[in-house]
């Protein structure tokens, strides 16, 4: 378990908005195919999922709707809306400047070889 | 957002709650069995892999919490749920909950009662236009409010700075409307008194300044709209009708609005009537002798501009030319200025220290009430430490658990300060319809307004925060995993240290407040016990007083004593009646008349060369026996004193001695009042209280009524008879003399009861207070005990296991409180004999460091400590080693 990462404050969204730019799924779906993509290398609380996925319905960036699982459970479904398509380019683009400028001062510095 | 549709989205979101509660449940609940699906598919059985799904979903109701959180509605909501949570916990402790509002109702109802005279009194001004510029003049180093009417016309004529200068003065008359005579007070005011106060009429119209001409000349008049509405029963028709004041004719011209009842704060005038028509009020010639400087009171508008110190000047220079002008009348005329609505500097001091004193104590009643019950929140915090750290470790947030702390507070305060309002607003209307004096019109013009609920729900806020704020700290500080751990101990531990917690100086000032307010409740009692038995220099027990005016029946000249004599006669005459006298002005009546008087050998009669300053009474010869006055030496005035004899006097022992030496020296020799011829001095009498309880002795004179008439006479009679039946046999008497004549009868205890009016007030209200303050000292100890018991159970089991005695387990138990409780009360004890010395000034013969009061305090004081720590000391006495020690 501990070879699994915290999670950084704010990142949960972005994830979230990216597993469902896959097609639709219901909460727990969402769990797993954060784990899949991630490679289970995150810690993620699966309670936490949920005020997340409130917070972005609320912003009118996820569209959530009661469905069926495949195994038959009643399961509420989200999806990803124009806006939430457009918000999760613009935050893949600004995450990877982010991170890109973190690797690199992190990085191995020619001065202390 | 503007306001209304905000308000909209969030009733909106409030009803939506339970939809979306619902509905997060059901996503809840399929999240698990899709993840519990999962797990069994891994070839968990179904009931261990939906357990293992619960857990790995974390905190359910936590996760709804966020989001509610998150929606609009949310305040609303949780503030509710936080209520209605709260009254849940404090339902479920009546005692605790009961207990802390009625402490709070006290003490936010003193406060607001207190509060109900300050605003009445003091920071309300006149109801008249523009009253921030209306002042008083006072002159001399007295600061005397009184100005002769001649000097009154000097003044408002020469000075620059007042736009109008008005003069009033207190007058009593009989009023005839044709059937009923009765007595009535009023004002006599100056013409321009209307016009320059700004009053308009509510019916008919006022009279002017223009109205003038001299003597006698204005036989017109205001009434009140009480008392219009009281004799006149609101007819309209009055106006323009005629009326007998004291047998004199007087056209009412008018009402005055109801929102106008004079010119001073608590004495509401039955009328107003011009001051140039003094003389028909049978007040003789006041107007035109110039040092008849007791006449009236002069007030008027600075101008607009025109600050006090540049009126002052003026008034001053205005001064210095009377001074110069009339070398014989005229001293000491420097001028002050003051607020009219108290009479000046001759009420407004006292009743301001007075109405400040009781708002101090009032807040330390407040402040140790708050001390007291945050004292009880913490020690139920820490009770409860364990299910605060249950919801703690539950997922509840710290902030959210000091909400439900603050809403219980604020709840308690709130019906607290609501229950004491309602409890301060009855007082407040007994106190505005109570009538302190038989025979004045005074009133306690308190009416519970606006400000007062203001008042008292700003204090419930401020008080509910205050006790409020006290156990947070120690919420902030529970570590959940400890306290569950440990058990209650755990937080505690922090707060038994041996060091001086808030906690504790608020408890040592709350006692000490206590003591301050025991003590001088006290000594107010006990002074007052004594002022009752202490000699008055006259016995007001089996004597009746028969209160009268004969101007006000239109007698004048020689027919008054004539007229005198013969009620004297007739009263005399009555079965049962052992004697019968009168005097003008009864001793401890509201006023004495007074003069200076000068030695026998003084020829330059002018105010700086007076020998004394006396008290001058005019009575009938039987007065002394009458009063129960003691006769010391010589003899008392005879009905042969009259004016075909020399003219005589008898004085007091206090004149005696001033005067002349001794009271032996004093028989036989001369002095001469400032008006009039030589007095020899025939007789000495004891000396008594004259104006007031609490004053120094001073020295008075008594002459014959024949040979010095008045108008004014109160007629003692003396009679062991039931005074109700003597009442009817005295109104049977006076009737076959004179029908109508308007006059009162009481007994003379009722009549003096108006003297011991503020002895009276003060005892009752520190008596008040001071059981308040009893009452929280008793609870707080109590708590401050109870407390530390409940913590050293263990301690004590594990000591008295061990062998110790009762004392030292009380000791270890109680201890704290003790010394909490004695350096309380040596430093309000100490505090309260020199609240004391403030106390002597308002009841007659407080004395702080009399024995019976400092026995008192002390005996009360640890009166108050057995009784608070009774229950504890009796629970930490009976702790059983064995079965609290198993226990944990």
């Amino acid at each position: 378990m501990n070879d699994q990462a915290q999670l950084l404050p704010g990142t949960l969204d972005l994830l979230i908005l990216r597993a469902v730019s896959l097609g639709p799924l219901h909460g727990y779906g969402i769990l797993l195919r954060i784990g899949q993509i991630s490679g289970n290398a995150l810690l993620i609380e699966q309670g936490a999922l949920y005020p997340g996925l409130f917070r972005l319905v609320r912003q009118g960036l996820l569209k959530a709707d009661w469905g069926t699982s495949d195994n038959n459970r009643r399961a509420k479904f989200y999806e990803l809306t124009a806006a939430g398509r457009k918000r999760l380019r613009e935050e893949t683009k600004s995450w990877n400047r982010l991170a890109g400028a973190i690797a690199s001062a992190l990085g191995p510095q020619p001065e202390q070889v | 957002m503007s306001l209304f549709p905000s308000i909209r989205f969030r009733l909106a979101a409030l009803f939506q709650r339970s939809e979306l509660r619902t509905d997060l449940d059901d996503e809840q609940r399929s999240h698990i069995q899709l993840r519990a699906d999962d797990l069994e598919r891994s070839g968990l059985p179904r009931p261990e892999a939906e357990r293992r799904a619960r857990i790995e979903f974390g905190g359910r109701e936590k996760y709804k919490e966020e989001i509610h959180a998150s929606l609009g509605g949310n305040l609303m909501a949780t503030m509710i749920q936080d209520i209605r949570y709260s009254l849940r916990v404090l339902l479920k402790s009546p005692g605790f909950t009961i207990a802390a509002i009625l402490t709070l109702a006290l003490a936010i109802g003193a406060n607001a009662v207190v509060f109900g005279l300050l605003d009445a009194l003091i920071l309300r001004p006149l109801n008249v236009p523009n009253p921030q510029t209306l002042y008083t003049i006072e002159h001399g180093p007295d600061k005397s409010e009184g100005e002769s009417y001649l000097d009154y016309l000097d003044l408002r004529d020469r000075n620059r700075t007042f736009e109008s200068l008005i003069l009033y003065n207190i007058i009593e008359v009989g009023f005839d409307t044709g059937a009923n005579p009765s007595r009535s007070m009023g004002y006599e005011v100056s013409g321009n008194y209307f016009d320059a106060l700004g009053i308009q009429p509510w019916l008919g119209r006022f009279f002017h300044g223009a109205d003038e001409h001299g003597p006698n000349s204005a036989p017109y008049m205001v009434i009140s709209y009480p008392y219009w509405h009281s004799r006149f029963h609101d007819d309209r028709g009055i106006v323009g009708r005629v009326i007998q004041v004291d047998k004199h004719p007087f056209t009412v011209v008018g009402v005055a609005p109801p929102s106008f009842n004079g010119t001073l704060l608590f004495f509401f005038p039955d009328f107003w009537a011009p001051v140039v028509n003094h003389e028909q009020f049978g007040g003789g010639d006041v107007l035109n002798i110039r040092n008849e400087q007791d006449f009236i009171m002069a007030f008027g508008h600075l101008k607009p501009g025109v600050t006090p110190a540049q009126a002052i000047v003026d008034l001053n220079s205005v001064g210095a030319w009377l001074e110069k002008t009339y070398p014989k009348t005229d001293a000491h005329m420097t001028f002050t200025l003051a607020r009219p609505s108290l009479a000046g500097d001759l009420l407004g001091p006292p009743v301001r220290g007075f109405v400040a004193a009781l708002m101090l104590l009032a807040g330390l009643i407040l402040l140790a009430a708050c001390a007291n019950l945050g004292s009880l929140f913490a020690a139920r915090a820490a009770d409860r430490s364990r299910e605060i750290a249950l919801r703690l470790a539950l997922g509840s947030s710290r902030r959210r658990i000091l909400r439900a702390v603050f809403t219980e507070a604020l709840l308690v305060s709130l019906a607290g300060g609501t229950l004491g309002l309602f409890g301060s607003i009855a007082l407040l209307r007994a106190l505005s319809v109570w009538h302190p004096s038989p025979r004045y019109p005074i009133i306690v013009p308190v009416a519970p307004g606006a400000s007062v609920y203001w008042a008292a729900l700003l204090l419930a806020l401020a008080s509910g925060f205050l006790f409020g704020v006290v156990p947070v700290r120690q919420i902030l500080r529970t570590n959940a995993y400890e306290v569950v751990k440990a058990g209650s101990a755990g937080v505690v531990a922090g707060s038994t240290g041996r060091r001086i917690t808030l906690r504790d100086v608020l408890l040592v000032l709350q006692i000490a407040i206590c003591a301050v307010l025991v003590t001088s409740s006290l000594v107010a009692v006990r002074g007052l016990l004594q002022s009752m038995h202490s000699n008055w220099g006259f016995d007001p027990q089996n004597a009746m007083v028969l209160d009268s005016d004969l101007s006000m029946a239109g007698y004048t000249g020689e027919n008054v004593p004539a007229m005198q004599r013969r009620m004297i006669n007739a009263l005399q005459a009555i079965p049962g009646v052992t004697s019968v006298g009168l005097i003008d002005e009864l001793p401890l009546n509201g006023g004495a008349p007074n003069e200076d008087v000068f030695t026998d050998e003084t020829t330059d009669m002018v105010p700086a060369k007076a020998a004394a300053h006396t008290i001058n009474y005019k009575i009938s010869p039987d007065y002394f026996h009458a009063a129960g006055t003691t006769l010391l030496r010589g003899r008392d005035l005879t009905w042969h004193d009259d004016n075909n004899s020399p003219a005589v006097a008898v004085v007091n022992e206090e004149f005696a001695r001033k005067m002349f030496g001794s009271v032996d020296n004093a028989i036989g020799r001369f002095f001469k009042p400032e008006i009039g011829t030589r007095l020899q001095v025939v007789g000495v009498v004891e000396n008594g209280k004259y104006w007031q309880m609490t004053e120094n002795q001073k020295p008075a004179i008594f002459i014959s009524f024949l040979q010095s008439p008045a108008n004014a006479s109160s007629i003692v009679v003396r009679s062991n008879r039931d005074p109700q039946q003597l009442a009817a046999d005295i109104r049977t008497a006076l009737r076959e003399q004179d029908r109508g004549l308007p006059f009162e009868l009481l007994t003379w205890s009722d009549q003096l009861s108006w003297a011991l009016v503020p002895s009276r007030v003060a005892t009752v209200a520190l008596g008040v207070l001071g059981i308040m303050g009893s009452i929280l000292a008793i609870t707080g100890i109590f708590g401050l005990a109870a407390c530390s018991v409940s913590r050293r159970l263990r301690e004590i089991g594990i000591r008295m296991a061990l062998g110790a005695q009762r004392r030292e387990v009380l000791g270890a138990a109680l201890g704290r409180a003790i010394k909490l409780l004695l350096v309380g009360s040596v430093a309000g004890l100490l505090l309260g004999v020199l609240a004391g010395r403030v106390l002597a000034y308002l009841v007659y013969q407080a004395n702080p460091r009399d024995p019976f009061v400092l026995t008192g305090v002390v005996v009360a004081m640890a009166f108050l400590g057995l009784v608070a720590t009774w229950i504890p000391a009796q629970r930490a006495l009976s702790v059983n080693p064995l079965v609290l020690l198993r226990e944990d």
